[in-house]
């Protein structure tokens, strides 16, 4: 059984990394680019450290720091090299997201088929893009941001809460547990995610663009995901059963 | 036997049977999360790092 899960997940993951790498290059890479002139234009000394605030015991950074520009670690060649790996990183968070789905359909054990997948889709769509994105918007190269750590851990509560909440407010049939649901969808937004303070290089109207491009680009993906993921499930987790 | 026997073979396990394939499923997919997504060593950021970006990770 783990191994037809296996196949089912690298199966569509795969497939839904390859077809999401080919809608970013035209759609959120471009972006991507087009901020990094203005990231890069503060010149070799652009802070790490932005700004910190020993009342609120915060620190805020500036979203990139050096590392790009220093000399000491490896990173891609711009162009083709680029290209391929950022199609690999979305092969794998492909894979990566299609295990967690495949985790849940297995986990409900309903039969599956594509247009199921694609409302488990547009749930994973809402747990792991649209309630984070909630309390910390795609960011651009050069968007000012929170410490890493900080919103790195504000992310993953938010991902299992809205994904705790979405299972029992639509999957069970206590009202009790519709109310807890509601409860944990919102607990994150009540919490708040870690603040930045404004005014980074990077114009206002490109980070706009760049949120609206990843969160759509995100459903696409998410979309495809559960349509090839429900497939996927049916294909080769409930139908070797028959042999 | 019918496919709707099969399909329905599975809804019948128990919960129990299903746990250790699921928690397989689900460790296997934190750790990729975390690795394409998360991990902070400069090499691993710079690789992924569009990508990252795109999918609306916490980056940097």
């Amino acid at each position: 059984m783990i191994g037809r899960l296996l196949t089912a997940a690298l199966v569509s993951g795969v497939l839904a990394g390859v077809l999401i790498s080919v809608v970013h290059h035209f759609t959120t890479t471009p972006i991507i680019l087009h901020a990094e002139h203005y990231e890069g234009s503060g010149g070799d000394e652009h802070a790490v450290l932005m700004w910190s605030d020993e009342v609120a015991g915060g620190q805020f950074y500036l979203a990139h720091g050096d590392e790009d520009h220093g000399d000491e670690a490896w990173g891609p060649e711009d162009g083709l090299e680029r290209t391929l790996f950022t199609s690999l990183a979305n092969i794998i968070t492909g894979v990566a997201f299609a295990a967690l789905l495949m985790a849940g359909f297995h986990m409900r054990g309903e039969p599956m088929d594509g247009r199921k997948g694609v409302a488990w889709g547009v749930a994973g769509f809402t747990v792991f893009a649209l309630a984070p994105a909630m309390g910390l918007p795609p960011e651009l190269p050069g968007t000012m941001a929170g410490s890493v750590e900080s919103r790195q851990l504000w992310w993953a509560f938010a991902a299992i809460s809205t994904g705790a909440g979405l299972w029992f407010l639509l999957l069970t049939r206590h009202i009790a547990m519709h109310a807890a649901g509601v409860l944990l969808i919102a607990l994150p937004h009540i919490v708040g995610a870690p603040q930045a303070v404004l005014g980074g290089p990077v114009p206002p109207e490109l980070a706009a663009h760049f949120a609206a491009a990843s969160l759509g680009t995100g459903l696409v993906f998410w979309a495809l995901l559960g349509w090839i993921g429900g497939k996927s499930y049916q294909r080769f987790v409930e139908r070797p059963a028959e042999t | 036997m019918s496919d709707q026997v099969l399909k329905a073979s599975i809804a019948a396990q128990h919960l129990a049977q299903r746990a250790l394939p699921v928690c397989v499923l689900a460790i296997l997919g934190v750790f990729l999360l975390y690795g394409v997504g998360f991990a902070q060593p400069d090499v691993v950021h710079n690789a992924a790092h569009d990508g990252r970006h795109s999918f609306a990770f916490p980056c940097h």
